[in-house]
């Protein structure tokens, strides 16, 4: 398995999801891609936009980045079939992209939110949550400002008639329209979330909740 | 020629800022406030002279960049 972490200016989850993805993919097997690059390297199963602030939130989080040259690479990769793993910021690029649907407001609260938060596994017909079991609750950390997820009744109707909805929070701490933290796209293979699964991998990080998606993301290229 | 790009949240979209503005605008005695929205102006200055093809390609900034349509309308000005 072949992975790619897509860096920009201001992102700083970067190294955390090359380290989970090289723990299941080998060393050696995770490149990372600054945002200037035009293509991505040969022969990539995943790429995955990690966390962060990529240009400090400038106009609208991950605006800037949605439309930076690697941008158009990873929109390309994914219309061929790629698998895109998003997280939180890296959330927030792809709803800006369009290759995710709705899009990423300031919390209801208005604060920062920074702590471990239950998650529900609403669907396990992915690459990214086949190794849970469906309606598992997890806890995974966020850290975020802007995660609240915003869908229009006919989206919402329609993410939940094509089993699209990821995950929900068990206690919605953001707002978020459903409790929804993370969705899926059209033909499954992108996947953008709020919470940070890389950062619950090891038991050193305080939980391993998170190591499922990786395995999951494992098994699916091994079965591709 | 000068550009002015008003970006505001879509009706219907809940704008937690706006609201918490107005709260704060209640706390300070100003009373009879019903409705705060919080929106952002961009400015821009434009080589071009022609106020249509500068109307045409402020509109296609604001689709591509400037604006998330999914829930932010927009107006442009020029002067």
């Amino acid at each position: 398995m072949k992975a790619a972490v897509i860096q920009f200016p201001g992102s700083n989850c970067d190294r955390d999801m090359a380290v989970a993805l090289e723990g299941v993919a080998g060393n050696g097997q995770v490149s990372t891609v600054w945002h200037k690059e035009t293509s991505l390297p040969e022969g990539l199963d995943v790429v995955a936009i990690p966390g962060g602030f990529s240009f400090g939130d400038y106009l609208r989080c991950g605006a800037i980045a949605a439309r930076s040259p690697i941008a158009k690479a990873v929109i390309e990769f994914a219309n061929k079939g790629g698998f895109v793993l998003g997280v939180c910021n890296g959330f927030q690029v792809l709803t800006e992209t369009g290759l995710l649907p709705g899009a990423l407001m300031r919390n209801a609260g208005l604060k920062f939110i920074c702590k471990d938060v239950g998650l529900k596994v609403e669907t396990t017909d992915s690459a990214f949550t086949s190794s849970y079991q469906k309606r598992q609750e997890i806890s995974v950390p966020v850290a975020h400002h802007d995660g609240n997820y915003v869908a229009d009744d006919e989206l919402l109707a329609k993410l939940r008639g094509e089993d699209r909805i990821a995950f929900t929070y068990t206690d919605n701490p953001n707002g978020s329209v459903a409790d929804i933290a993370g969705v899926l796209s059209e033909n499954r293979r992108v996947l953008g979330m709020m919470p940070h699964p890389e950062r619950c991998t090891e038991k050193a990080h305080g939980g391993t909740d998170g190591a499922a998606m990786f395995r999951s993301i494992l098994d699916a290229m091994a079965t591709a | 020629m000068k550009a002015r790009v008003h970006v505001m949240l879509k009706n219907g979209v809940l704008d937690p800022q706006g609201e918490a503005v107005r709260h704060a605008l209640g706390s300070l005695g100003f009373d009879g406030v019903e409705s705060v929205r919080q929106g952002k102006v961009i400015e821009l200055e434009l080589a071009e002279t022609d106020a249509a093809k500068a109307e045409e390609s402020v509109k296609a900034m604001c689709e591509k960049l400037l604006a998330n349509t999914v829930i932010e309308s927009y107006a442009v000005e020029l002067d």
